[in-house]
């Protein structure tokens, strides 16, 4: 079996399962962010009373903090009084957490072999850490607060083998970039995806979160990395369980596999162009792009390596004048760490402004719109028609380093053109 | 089983392409109305606000492939609910969307062939269950992905919240979703 099969298999009480049957599975956690309003609402009308398990409900505020108009604001008590009143254990405030999938890592709230859903689309994230995580809707939500389980189709494996070393500049996020390119907006879809190879086992947990956050946009129901020791040394401090280490059969199944080559396939920094996230070349390609707007943060790229790699960018530079810099450290724990390193120091005197942890402008809803006619290079996840602003804006997706270089430019471009050649490339993949 | 409401009439109002996503069906900045029948006021209010000012209750909307793709927000079944939509007829569908559309007893309907077959003012009858799409004005009957029947019990109670409702409230027993 794969490793989808293997944990809905155990998580449904089965021996062994195969694609398209449709099976009930227990749920280990259940996240929500703002939404939990939502599910509040379906889960009163629904009329049980009490949440199933108030151990393994997770509450993160994280689209709208602090609250940016009262709505929110009325919406956010509702939440807090919901909390308090059903003794939910796990609720991050305004202040307290961050990003709610960043939170969910950092706290060791996830294990390999759980079962996580979470009513937001890029809880498949937690596929780095073993996983089958995937989002769901707010209704579902207040179903799975009410039985513990929920039903779903066992889906088929896409295998992604990466073998080879990363050519310099060119992060986990190009890769993934460039496969949704290959593979499309629905080439994933109902699917799980499995990454490995030598090339995925030498990355950092950061970067291994890249690939299975963005995985969705190819419309991945779930999407793992290794369960080795890398993820182990991590998940160790954080986790008091008994950890397993997860690997798919020798004999599983997959419905196709593809091998790249990440010096071979990955020439270059990749960008998503809008209005689509597949519509991906390589950075010489994209054309000459002025930058108005040029954002680093995300549940996709708002960690402390992509701060780093961003303050080492621009140390020491200015950002362009005709550009805003906006840095959203992805948790209260990634914004003390960049503090404490100097990141921050770094990236504000070159003139970047830093939001509160949280989504921020990636949803478009407050800290950093865009006026209609605006370009902006960012290092979020979705670069849709009015994603981050006016309907007449336009998104360019990329890694942490393209962003920050682009905001010393003022224009789309290669950190090459930035960073000089005797200072050393800062990108640990 | 009832089949209340599992036969639809209605025209199609707009025929859509690929990958219309949550953000073109339901802007991200209106995520903090949690209200379902306000969603309403806000559907495809960016791309395409025609739509919303022209339709009728039981009006189809027909799209291509990957209709839905995007976020997790029920907002955009709910949007389309509450504007009065019958139904979502694409070639396919983002699984979260779909999942969402079924448990707000919104019908989701797969049929390759829809946006080929369909223009805009067509009346159509969609039989969810047998999986049969008759386009009246063009005289022309084509096929539908039968509707599971895990959705259709779903479809039929009027969505999850009356499903469940039902399950442990009135302590129904039989219930399909119960004993899979």
């Amino acid at each position: 079996m794969t490793l989808a099969e293997i944990i809905l298999a155990r998580a449904s009480g089965r021996e062994c399962v195969s694609p398209d049957q449709i099976v009930i599975a227990r749920v280990d956690l259940a996240m929500s962010h703002e939404n939990a309003d939502l599910v509040r609402k379906s889960f009163l009308e629904i009329g049980v009373g009490r949440v199933w398990d108030t151990s393994k409900i997770v509450i993160i505020f994280d689209h709208r903090v602090p609250a940016e108009s009262e709505k929110t604001a009325t919406t956010h008590r509702a939440v807090r009084e919901f909390v308090a009143a059903q003794g939910i254990q796990h609720f991050y405030d305004v202040g307290r957490g961050g990003i709610c999938h960043q939170v969910l890592a950092e706290q060791g709230h996830v294990r390999p072999g759980m079962v996580v859903v979470g009513t937001d689309s890029h809880t498949t994230t937690h596929g780095a850490f073993g996983a089958f995580a995937t989002g769901i809707g707010a209704t579902e939500m207040a179903g799975v607060w009410t039985e513990g389980t929920l039903w779903f189709k066992v889906p088929s494996t896409l295998r992604i083998e990466v073998e080879g070393e990363f050519r310099p500049w060119i992060s986990a996020k190009d890769l993934i970039l460039r496969v949704i390119g290959m593979l499309g907006a629905a080439g994933a879809d109902y699917r799980a995806v499995e990454f490995d190879g030598t090339a995925i086992r030498r990355m950092t947990v950061a970067s291994r979160m890249v690939l299975a956050n963005l995985a969705m946009e190819m419309g991945a129901k779930v999407a793992f990395t290794p369960v080795d020791d890398v993820l182990v040394d991590y998940l160790r401090p954080r986790v008091s369980e008994k950890l397993e280490i997860l690997e798919p059969d020798r004999d599983a199944v997959y419905e196709r596999v593809i091998h790249l080559n990440a010096e071979e396939d990955l020439w270059e920094p990749q960008i998503a162009c809008p209005h689509s996230v597949d519509h991906v070349v390589p950075i010489s390609e994209a054309g000459e792009v002025p930058v108005d707007q040029a954002v680093l943060g995300s549940c996709t790229n708002g960690r402390l390596e992509d701060l780093e790699v961003a303050a080492r960018v621009v140390a020491g530079r200015s950002v362009h004048p005709r550009t805003r810099l906006i840095v959203v450290p992805a948790s209260q724990q990634v914004y003390r760490e960049a503090m404490r390193l100097g990141y921050l120091e770094t990236l504000i005197a070159a003139g970047a402004i830093i939001n509160p942890p949280g989504c921020g402008p990636c949803v478009g809803v407050h800290q950093g719109i865009l006026a209609a006619g605006e370009n902006c290079v960012s290092s979020t996840n979705r670069n849709f028609l009015g994603r981050m602003g006016s309907k007449d804006s336009f998104v360019y997706l990329a890694s942490p380093a393209v962003v920050a270089a682009s905001a010393i430019a003022g224009m789309l471009v290669h950190p090459e053109s930035i960073v000089k050649e005797s200072e050393p490339c800062p990108i640990e993949v | 089983m009832s089949d209340r409401g599992l036969k639809l009439r209605g025209r199609v109002r707009a025929v859509l392409g690929n990958n219309i996503d949550t953000d073109i069906i339901y802007p991200g900045r209106y995520l903090n109305i949690t209200d379902r029948e306000k969603t309403a006021e806000h559907l495809f209010e960016l791309a395409h606000p025609e739509i919303r000012a022209e339709l009728q209750a039981g009006d189809f909307i027909v799209a291509d492939h990957n209709f839905g793709c995007g976020s997790s927000r029920e907002q955009a079944a709910a949007a389309l609910k509450f504007a009065g939509a019958g139904a979502v007829i694409a070639a396919s569908f983002a699984r979260i969307f779909f999942r969402n559309a079924i448990n707000l007893g919104l019908p989701a309907v797969v049929s390759a062939d829809a946006a080929i077959r369909c223009s805009a003012g067509d009346e159509l009858e969609v039989d969810l269950v047998a999986g049969e799409i008759r386009n009246l004005t063009k005289d022309e009957v084509f096929a539908a992905a039968p509707l599971d029947p895990r959705a259709a019990e779903l479809l039929a109670a009027g969505g999850l919240i009356p499903y469940l409702k039902r399950k442990y409230i009135d302590g129904a027993r039989n219930l399909c979703l119960n004993i899979v």
